[in-house]
């Protein structure tokens, strides 16, 4: 077990480079450093001189991949694309191009981001789950087709349709909650109920037919039959035996997630106003600043890779069949 | 007194009609076989006896009474306590037919839980009485494990456990050994027969195999697309069956009897059970078939005390004899052997720790050697597991073998690339397992047949004119090679396997239990087909098979395979009638015969093991009854016991 | 010529995709299994009249997609000038609707403007009257209802008319007798479904069309554009972000994940570190990366484009193929891992018993059987392409702007939804038409799913 989690784990190095080598590929092939420093800068104050001073500080004055006027070695260290990739490895993520420190900003923005991930991950497993085992307990009658068709029109409706929905129902014509915002503390909870409550009720059409599939995958299977045969009345066949059993093919939508909630959500931040790394990203993003960018996109590969891992670890509590070598 | 009254029961799925009018009774502490081919109904009866029918069949109508209980008039609820306390049920594949996600015991206290209200401590003693009753060596330790660590025999055992729970009285097992090796069949026969006796348990067993019958049965239903066409004791039915069709199942078996002759077939293949019938079923594939056959179904019609039938023949069904056929047109052994495999090994490496290093092997062929006559059939036997298909495959360089030699004609295949053995793979083709497999579903069968003819370039200029003739040759029709392989029956797909591989002129066909698959009435059209293009062609069969009575009928030489080696070998005439390994001996005398007589041999205990770790010495002492100290330490050498026989055993000299 | 047709880069693609559709269907009515499968799809009724509205969003789609520019008027001794903006056949049919545009937001069917102005001969603020918008009433506004109710009902009555004449012709054709046709089974395939799947697009057609010829059906937005004019313009957005991007991750899909099953070894390794950084990399920020260089490079090269059009549909393509660069990792997984069973199944060792080649292996006897996965992967990837590009556009890494697309009408509209009456129609009417949309699709790609799947139908 433990030679399978570092094996996994030396497994990422290469990937990990090759996720920073792409990022890097994507901006630097179109955008040099120059162009960077003449957006940063803006328009008036751009001078050749202010440019200089804008990539040294920022380490950008170095030549990207390959520094020929550098000796031995160098000529590959001494670039951007290392200097920048080696310091991310250590964990030192630098500073955004407009200055801040990027490691502290992702750690104050990680809490907003969490605070509506987890409820939303929990409660929508939850939910979602208990409806399709109500479905499946009630297969092939009209509550339960009547169900699925509630399903797939809500999985055809756009996620921004719910947002926009909610936020008018809910605090425009209810008042009960605030349309958009973040305080810290506990007054948080009060702008944090609608973006859960949206982001759970958008995914639940899509999440209670996959589970609805799975279960009556499951309960076709011998081992049901058997457990009918027992005299076990269907609620335990239900819980007991197909429950468990389904949590197998479950766990692999489900566990690689989880890691990522850390990320938060790039839509519900962006239109609730919710000061989290979602929004941080689409601001990043929109304002072409490369270090935040590559910054997130190399935490996103690590947490989606850390949530590999504990799929397959969580395979081994779920199924005892599976013994990782 | 019945225990069970079944009257006029009737399944139908949408237009389907898989039961269509079934009674029967079973009275307390009896065993009553329903017996039929596949597609007759056999499971859907048992399914629906217990109300467990899948979701689109329901009861069309019929009555169960079950200890004078109408089981079809129960609530849900009231079923429950019939289901696993009144009746208990093993099926067919106890691979799948356990939670594999719970522990054994606590598959066994579930039940121990619902039906005699035992909880905690209690149900835990109890489910560790019942595994040591159905003969679970270390209970105990085992009540923590889960299915996947069990073997197949022991799983069934679990199911057996786990439907004893409920003391039941009567007890439905659904081919509770088909899934299993045939000395593990009989210890599972041996365990429910006895707990049959020691429980009062009356038993419904389900099977296609008139051996397990004939070892199990007082009574006997059989069974024919829904319906009971047959219903007599078992002294009456096998001594003198009276249904056309049940004279014909016993005439398909294969055995020495009717060696080197032809089986008798029964023509086509079950109905399909949306088929509506006016007359009697079994008209269009019956012998005797008169006028009034296809017009008026036949009434129940006493033949003898305790036998009555469903036929418009008066008296009983006059027997088919097999008629000879040419007899035996093997060559002897004069010439070169045709293959000739040498100390063959194929392991299978096992990979462990931070960098993947092999630290062990899979020995699934471990040093075996035989050889091959031209136009002969060599029957390379054993149970699963001991890798006789790897071995096939890997003579075949499907596998690459990790060591040893084979020679095709002459020429070693081990040492030659993909590339050089390309010409060689016209002398040598494989007729697979599952027919439904081994045909790919997007071809049409003209282009399956025709791949190897284009791949290997044959030098036939015209393929295409080749399709047709090969077709006939394998008893289908010409035009129907523009058909797919889902129109075909699995006995049809068989015959299309085969001139698929026909069709590059070989001389060596590697038949990878190619029967196994199939119901004895078409396994006999199967092995008649083999046996005719044997004498037309001069083909030498390489015939890997666990099935005992198929070698007796056809093989010429027999090897008797254990764990990777070949433990015992010869001709099929000193093998069969004078074994000399235990092993083989064992194997012999585990096959359920239809004479009911039964071998004096002793019983296999335990299962094979692992081939990733033999045991040291002769791999097969723990389960020998001979075994010393001896056996234990060393693995025994050849030693010649015949004109042709070599086996492998210290106690054999 | 009165016009000079343009070929945008997404309008050929889409011809190649229709081009192949068709190929791939002769193709397909060959092949035994494929073509049972989609017979049974013929067969469901659910479906059958899911594909009838997928038909009127793709026959707008592509009416949408054959694109022109205008000759301008000769002048004497000027060789002929084009309009620097590119039309569809589609515009060029709304050209009505195109044209009525309002000084800024009216409500739907209304005939003054949202939001009060300063009239030049009035010192109060007034609604000020449409220019188009029931301009047909003049002054008297007393039957402005009365006026919808008949447009209402001449619309219907015209819906009704086509609807009857299509069924008559199409009974001729058959043979069948008008009654006979509307009764369950009465046709080979669903014919039924289709034909009462018609007749209230026909109806809602008809009232549009009324309605539409002096009305805003749906109001305008900020800019006094005909929001039913946006609404059928969005349809070829979705359309081809649906379709496109598969089209672009599919060829990659299929063949690294054959290779990656059916080789093994380091084709394996490779491949599946390839996926796997891929998909490592969080979705949204590889589009959001992707589509921002792509617009980059857009602007630091204006000389290669010779209208707006063939910009935004430069941007337009980008996000396809950054769709699919991204999409392919989880089909190329799945059709791997159905490869390695495959692989082991007893057809393939016969093939390779006969010495037959990997590749003719791989062509012969895993690609055909691995086709039903790729039939239901691109059927349900539709609707989620679709979905994406609303949520795309709305956070800004989407079409580009002057592209119309139900996200970037949202998006717009959003920030109106704070005044009060609230400006609603956008939404509205962005919503039911891609609910519609999204439905038909999801219905359809159940339906097939149903249909390929060997698990269901067995």
């Amino acid at each position: 077990m433990l030679a399978y989690i570092i094996r996994r784990l030396l497994y990422a190095i290469p990937i990990l480079i090759g996720v920073n080598l792409l990022t890097f590929a994507l901006f630097f092939v179109v955008n040099t450093p120059d162009d960077m420093a003449r957006m940063q800068l803006g328009v008036k104050r751009v001078t050749p001189e202010a440019i200089q001073k804008w990539k040294a500080e920022r380490g950008y004055d170095k030549p990207l991949v390959w520094n020929a006027a550098a000796a031995g070695g160098a000529k590959l260290t001494d670039t951007i694309l290392f200097a920048k990739s080696v310091r991310m490895f250590v964990g030192d993520f630098g500073r955004a191009d407009d200055g801040r420190d990027i490691a502290r900003e992702i750690t104050t923005r990680m809490g907003p981001s969490l605070a509506i991930a987890v409820p939303t991950f929990v409660l929508g497993l939850f939910v979602a789950i208990s409806f399709a085992l109500l479905l499946v307990f009630f297969r092939a009658t009209t509550l339960d087709f009547a169900g699925v068709v509630l399903c797939v029109a809500m999985m055809s409706i756009s996620g921004l349709f719910y947002i926009i929905g909610g936020q008018w129902l809910v605090s425009k014509v209810w008042h009960l909650a605030p349309i958009s915002g973040y305080s810290g503390g506990l007054d948080a909870a009060k702008f944090l109920v609608l973006p859960v409550l949206v982001n759970v009720v958008s995914g639940i059409g899509s999440s209670t037919r996959w589970y609805r599939t799975i279960f009556l995958e499951e309960i076709t299977r011998d081992y049901v039959r058997t457990a009918r045969a027992k005299g076990l009345p269907e609620r335990v066949v239900l819980f007991r035996h197909v429950l468990r059993n389904a949590m197998i093919p479950i766990l692999t939508g489900v566990v690689v997630v989880i890691p990522s909630l850390f990320m938060g959500s790039l839509l519900i931040e962006s239109f609730f106003g919710i000061p989290g790394l979602g929004s941080y990203t689409i601001d990043a993003i929109n304002a072409q600043d490369f270090a935040v960018v590559r910054s997130m996109v190399f935490i996103g590969s690590v947490l989606y890779i850390v949530g590999l891992l504990a799929t397959d670890i969580s395979y081994t509590i779920a199924d005892p069949r599976v013994r990782l070598k | 007194m019945s225990i069970l009254e079944v009257r006029d029961l009737a399944i139908h799925i949408r237009a389907a009609r898989p039961v269509d009018g079934v009674s029967f009774d079973i009275a307390a502490g009896e065993c009553y076989a329903l017996l039929g081919e596949s597609g007759c109904g056999k499971s859907m009866t048992a399914l629906g006896l217990m109300r467990l029918l899948p979701a689109a069949a329901e009861v069309a109508f019929g009555s169960v009474s079950f200890e004078g209980t109408d089981l079809l008039a129960l609530p849900e609820s009231g079923m429950r306590d019939v289901r696993g306390g009144g009746i208990g049920m093993i099926f067919q594949e106890p691979a799948t037919s356990l939670n594999p996600v719970l522990t054994v015991g606590r598959q066994i206290c579930e039940s121990l839980h619902l039906h005699a209200k035992l909880n905690g401590a209690a149900a835990r003693a109890r489910a560790a009485e019942l595994l040591e009753q159905v003969g679970i060596p270390d209970p105990v330790r085992r009540l923590d494990e889960f299915p996947f660590q069990l073997s197949g025999g022991l799983r069934q055992r679990v199911m057996i456990a786990i439907a004893l729970a409920g003391s039941p009285r009567l007890l439905i097992a659904d081919e509770p050994t088909t899934a299993l090796d045939v000395t593990i069949q009989a210890q599972v026969l041996d365990l429910l027969d006895e707990l049959r006796r020691t429980q009062g348990m009356a038993l419904l067993l389900i099977t296609h195999d008139l051996g397990v019958v004939a070892r199990m049965a007082d009574r006997i239903g059989v069974m024919y697309a829904g319906q009971l066409v047959e219903e007599a004791s078992r002294e009456a039915f096998f001594s003198r069956p009276a249904h056309p069709y049940s004279v014909r199942l016993f005439a398909a078996l294969p055995d020495a009897a009717n060696r080197g002759g032809r089986l008798t077939t029964i023509p086509g293949s079950v109905p399909a059970a949306d088929v509506r019938h006016i007359g009697c079923r079994f008209a269009d594939r019956c012998g005797e078939v008169m006028p009034v056959c296809s017009t008026e179904l036949p009434p129940w019609r006493e033949v003898d005390a305790g036998q009555r039938v469903r036929c418009h023949l008066p008296g009983a069904a006059p027997a088919v004899s097999s008629r000879v056929g040419a007899g035996d047109t093997a060559s002897e052994a004069a010439t070169p052997p045709l293959l000739e495999v040498r100390d063959l090994q194929v392991h299978f490496p096992i990979r462990r720790g931070l960098l993947q290093r092999a630290v062990g092997a899979v020995r699934a062929v471990d040093g075996m050697s035989l050889q091959l006559m031209p136009g002969r059939t060599l029957a390379l036997v054993g149970e699963s597991g001991c890798g006789k298909t790897t071995a096939g495959k890997a003579m075949l360089q499907l596998i690459r073998p990790t060591g040893g030699s084979v020679r095709l004609a002459g020429d070693e295949l081990t040492t030659r690339s993909t590339q050089e053995l390309r010409p060689l793979r016209a002398k040598m083709q494989m007729v697979f397992q599952d027919p439904f497999a081994s045909l790919n579903p997007r071809l049409r069968v003209g282009e399956i047949i025709a791949e190897g003819m284009q791949a290997l370039a044959t030098g036939d200029a015209n393929v295409a004119a080749k399709i047709g003739p090969l077709l006939e040759q394998v008893g289908l029709r010409a035009d129907m090679a523009t058909r797919y392989p889902h129109e075909f029956s699995g006995g049809q797909r068989q015959r299309i396997a085969i001139a698929r591989a026909l069709a590059v002129n070989p001389q060596l066909l590697i038949c990878d239990e190619p029967t196994s698959a199939l119901d004895v009435s078409v396994q006999a059209q199967i092995l008649n087909l083999l046996s005719d293009l044997q004498r037309d062609l001069k083909l030498a069969y390489l015939f890997i098979t666990h099935n005992i009575a198929v070698v007796d009928y056809l093989a010429h030489d027999v090897a008797v395979m254990y764990l990777g080696r070949v433990v015992e070998s010869g001709s099929a005439e000193e093998v069969l009638r004078s074994p000399r390994h235990p092993y083989t001996q064992a194997l012999l005398a585990a096959v359920p015969r239809v004479d009911g007589v039964r071998g004096d041999a002793p019983k296999l205990a335990g299962d094979m093991p692992s081939a990733a770790k033999p045991p040291a010495g002769c791999h097969f002492h723990p389960r020998c009854p001979l075994a010393d100290d001896e056996c234990k330490r060393d693995y025994p050498g050849e030693t010649r016991v015949g004109a042709t026989q070599v086996v492998r055993c210290f106690k054999a000299g | 010529m009165s016009f000079q047709p343009v070929l945008l880069w997404s309008d050929a693609l889409l011809f190649i995709l229709i081009a192949t559709i068709i190929a791939l269907a002769l193709w397909a009515r060959r092949q035994e299994p494929l073509r049972a499968a989609w017979g049974r799809v013929l067969k469901d009724g659910v479906a059958m009249a899911a594909a009838t509205v997928l038909a009127v969003f793709v026959l707008i789609g592509l009416l949408d997609s054959l694109h022109f520019r205008e000759r301008l008027p000769d002048q004497p001794g000027v060789p002929a000038r084009y309009a620097v903006d590119v039309s569809s056949v589609l515009d060029a049919l709304l050209s009505d609707l195109r044209a009525r545009s309002e000084k800024t937001y009216s409500a739907p069917l209304a005939t003054h403007l949202y939001s009060k102005e300063a009239l030049a001969d009035s010192a109060q603020r007034e609604f000020p009257r449409l220019k188009h918008g029931g301009a047909h009433l003049g002054q008297d506004l007393s039957s402005h209802e009365f006026d919808i109710a008949l447009r209402v009902s001449r619309g219907c009555a015209g819906g009704l008319v086509i609807w009857l004449l299509l069924v008559s012709v199409w009974c001729k054709v058959r043979g069948l007798e008008f009654i006979e046709m509307l009764k369950v089974g009465a046709d080979g395939t669903a014919m039924r479904p289709v034909i009462l799947t018609m007749l209230p697009i026909l109806l809602l057609f008809g009232v549009a069309m009324s309605l539409g010829g002096s009305y805003h059906v749906f109001g305008t937005d900020k800019v006094g554009l005909d929001v039913l004019y946006l609404s059928f313009k969005a349809i070829r957005t979705s359309l081809l972000i649906g379709t496109l991007a598969t089209l672009i991750m599919l060829p990659a899909a299929i063949l690294l994940g054959i290779l990656a099953g059916y080789v093994g070894g380091w084709v394996d390794d490779l491949i599946q570190y390839l996926y796997t950084t891929l998909s490592s990399i969080p979705g949204v920020l590889l589009i959001a990366a992707g589509v921002l260089m792509m617009q980059v490079i857009i602007d630091t090269h204006p000389d290669w484009f010779a209208t707006t059009a063939e910009r935004a549909d430069a941007r337009f393509l980008a996000l396809c193929a950054i769709l699919g660069v991204t999409g392919w990792t989880g089909l190329a997984r799945l059709l791997r891992g159905e490869t390695l069973k495959l692989r082991e199944l007893e057809y393939v060792q016969a093939a390779q018993a006969f010495g037959v080649g990997r590749f003719a292996i791989m062509l012969r006897h895993i690609l055909p059987n691995l086709m039903h996965i790729v039939v239901i992967a691109v059927v349900m990837d539709f609707t989620g392409l679709v979905l994406a590009e609303a949520v795309l556009s709305a956070i800004g890494i989407g079409v580009d702007p002057n592209t119309v697309s139900f996200g970037s009408m949202i998006n717009t509209a959003r920030w109106e939804l704070a005044r009060d009456p609230i400006v609603w129609w956008s939404l509205v009417a962005a919503f039911f038409i891609m609910f519609a949309l999204v439905l038909a699709a999801n219905l359809f790609a159940d339906a097939v799913r149903d249909a390929f799947d060997p698990r269901s139908s067995a």
